[in-house]
């Protein structure tokens, strides 16, 4: 018996070495998966992005703005102007969190009268609002006590007014739901494009299909369009469940998410037709789509907020186009904003899609001879 | 005379530091069933597909039906037709649907296509099949599906990739008749094979060996060219006095043919040379007869010449 096994054992461990793709996922999947969870999986948000729109522009309005950042909670990127261009910040993604403090404030604060300061918080990401909501309560409470203890009225403290934009009550479905959207699609589009190609290659029916005067950007078409119809029937039936199931409000444009879901769609279909330029069976084919996925669900911002990560992580996820696709999807659907705020996304999916498209157009057109 | 509708000249591939088919010079004629007969990795397949077009070569000028393999492909793809051993066939389609899809990639217009498939169906002996899914076919009905599929566009030629190395013996001699049926409706058909009783079965052969063309010829052609005498050898110990022959210079070849010995005698062999040798071998003959050289003794002997 012991001989048996001993045969056994070391025929699989010769063909795991001997599989170099399989070799390479055993070896870096785990540190991947050690990394990526360690580091993304970090639930307390801090550096949230933050603009002031500060007209009272003195010590008073400087000192408070001063005392947002010490908090280490909010990074203040800049100052605005007024209010408008404030809430604009918050459509376009640019900030999370905005201060808009008003002409009168320092005069208040000086003449010890209570001193209104408006928050607008993007509640798309209901943890990343919850924490920007507390932090500014907790701070406003501070300053009064700071004040009181100078000699001052509590009531001349400050007074918030905090406004939750997109999604009021802060729950996590309406967070999770376009986010999901996401990430089945660009699962599906990855996994059925590979499959579909890497399924002829095993078969021998792609042999086949060379020899045909089938042309290249023939067969390449007419074995993608049909997944990208198929996608997109995806779309609507996971819109139409996040919208009359789990009621996620849809306040944004039908036509322009479907239009740049199609961009994020060409580009999943290219990285899957890169990686069956790459794989020669459909385990393969598997792993490595599941390599391309989990960076996705770990980084994009899908579970946890993009500010909460390290530098190195913020990077790799702003190469992601999940983590675009994410922000047109929660920009759409919950915000409600459009191509104005969203261009910049929507110019990251094109160029990403043309540039993946065209390296497996490449690829695919040598891997035929 | 016939125009060559194959002709190769001087046609090389290399892989790297690999010669896979070196300087194969040939031509093969209009309704001919030409056969590439060697053993695996002889050359067969490399040449087959340089001549589809599909691997461009690295020496040579090779020109199927007029028509340049390297700079003229897209003429050659659309009147040849080519299966290869792994039957390319989708299961989840039956095989009247694979008829209509490779219809369909070859151009047949769409009135005529379901016509020509129920023609080929007919034809195969495959009707009982047609709505089956090919998956679950068995490997003889498959082939005639794949040869069916290869010849949906009515080519000018057909080339056929070891076609019967995955199916059993009664449907290889089956597959043949639907090979000379065809090639006589005038397809002419390029086929690989190492069965050396289906390279009988060829017009002419090329004989391949290590990626070199050793003999082209009719199968009687190649035999009777081999311009040496057979003897059948029975004796004892045929092993040992096949190692005591081999290493003899006046014989040419020896092979052991089930408990017999076929021996190919040079010029200067005789049956009594034989007989004395084999006696002072310590294995003595039964009997040493004349006997004509089958395909593969001359395989054998072709081989060897071109080793040495």
């Amino acid at each position: 018996m012991g001989s048996r096994l001993r045969a056994l054992m070391r025929k699989e461990f010769i063909q795991m070495v001997r599989d170099r793709r399989t070799l390479a996922i055993i070896l870096v999947m785990p540190v991947m998966q050690l990394v990526l969870f360690g580091y993304a999986i970090n639930q307390t948000v801090d550096h949230i992005a933050t603009v002031v729109a500060d007209a009272s522009k003195d010590v008073r309005s400087r000192e408070f703005i001063q005392s947002l950042a010490n908090t280490g909670y909010f990074t203040v990127i800049g100052d605005v102007g007024d209010a408008g261009a404030a809430r604009r910040a918050i459509d376009e993604g640019a900030a999370r969190v905005a201060f808009v403090i008003p002409s009168e404030f320092g005069a208040n604060t000086l003449a010890g009268r209570l001193a209104q300061v408006q928050v607008l918080i993007d509640g798309s990401d209901p943890s990343v609002a919850q924490t920007a909501l507390l932090t500014a309560e907790t701070l406003a409470r501070a300053r009064g006590i700071e004040l009181a203890a100078a000699g001052r009225t509590a009531s001349s403290a400050i007074d918030l007014r905090p406004t939750v934009l997109y999604n009021p009550s802060m729950q996590s479905v309406n967070f999770m739901i376009p986010g999901l959207i996401g990430l089945v699609l660009q699962t599906q589009a990855v996994l059925l494009t590979t499959f579909a190609i890497v399924r002829e290659r095993e078969r021998g029916t792609f042999e086949q299909l060379i020899v045909t005067p089938i042309r290249p950007m023939e067969l390449m078409i007419g074995k993608i369009l049909p997944y990208v119809g198929v996608a997109f029937l995806q779309v609507g039936v996971a819109l139409a469940v996040g919208t009359f199931w789990f009621g996620v409000p849809f306040h944004g444009s039908l036509a322009l998410l479907l239009a740049l879901s199609l961009l994020f769609l060409l580009g999943a279909l290219g990285i899957g037709l890169l990686i069956s330029t790459v794989t020669s069976n459909q385990t393969q084919g598997m792993q490595l789509a599941m390599f391309t996925i989990l960076p996705g669900v770990l980084l994009s911002g899908f579970m946890f907020p993009r500010e909460a990560m390290p530098g190195v992580l913020q990077a790799i996820s702003s190469l992601i186009p999940l983590t675009y696709f994410l922000q047109v999807l929660r920009g759409t659907i919950l915000k409600g904003v459009g191509l104005e705020a969203l261009w910049p996304q929507a110019l990251y999916l094109a160029v990403f899609a043309l540039a993946i498209c065209t390296l497996s157009v490449l690829r695919f057109r040598r891997s035929l001879t | 005379m016939p125009a060559a509708t194959v002709e190769v000249a001087e046609l090389t591939r290399r892989f790297g530091d690999f010669t896979a088919v070196d300087a194969l010079t040939f031509s093969v004629h209009r309704g001919e069933v030409f056969g590439f007969l060697g053993p695996n990795g002889s050359g067969k397949t490399t040449t087959i597909r340089m001549l589809c077009g599909i691997l461009p070569p690295s020496a040579g000028v090779a020109a199927v039906l007029g028509h340049d393999v390297v700079r003229e492909v897209d003429a050659i793809k659309r009147q040849i037709g080519y299966m290869s051993q792994r039957f390319a066939l989708y299961d989840e389609l039956t095989p009247r649907e694979n008829l209509r899809f490779y219809g369909g990639v070859y151009g047949v217009s769409g009135s005529d296509l379901p016509s020509r498939v129920t023609g080929l169906l007919d034809r195969f002996d495959l009707q009982a099949a047609a709505d089956r899914l090919c998956g679950s076919l068995p490997g003889g009905v498959r082939q005639r599906v794949a040869f069916a599929a290869a010849a949906i566009h009515q080519p000018e030629i057909l080339f056929l990739d070891e076609p019967t190395a995955a199916v059993d013996p009664a449907s290889r001699r089956a597959f043949w008749d639907m090979i000379y049926d065809t090639a006589a409706g005038g397809t002419t058909v390029l086929v690989t094979t190492h069965f050396m009783d289906e390279a009988e079965y060829c017009h002419r052969l090329a004989l391949m060996s290590r990626g070199r063309l050793i003999a082209c010829d009719s199968p009687a052609g190649i035999k009777h060219a081999l311009g040496a005498e057979m003897m059948e050898v029975v004796c004892d110990q045929p092993a040992r006095a096949l190692d005591f022959l081999v290493d003899q210079p006046w014989i040419r070849s020896a092979t052991l043919v089930g408990t017999r010995l076929h021996v190919l005698l040079r010029q200067e062999g005789t049956a009594e040379r034989l007989r004395a040798t084999l006696s002072a071998a310590g294995t003595p003959p039964h009997s040493v007869a004349p006997a004509a050289p089958s395909l593969e003794d001359a395989f054998v002997a072709l081989t060897a010449d071109a080793a040495s």
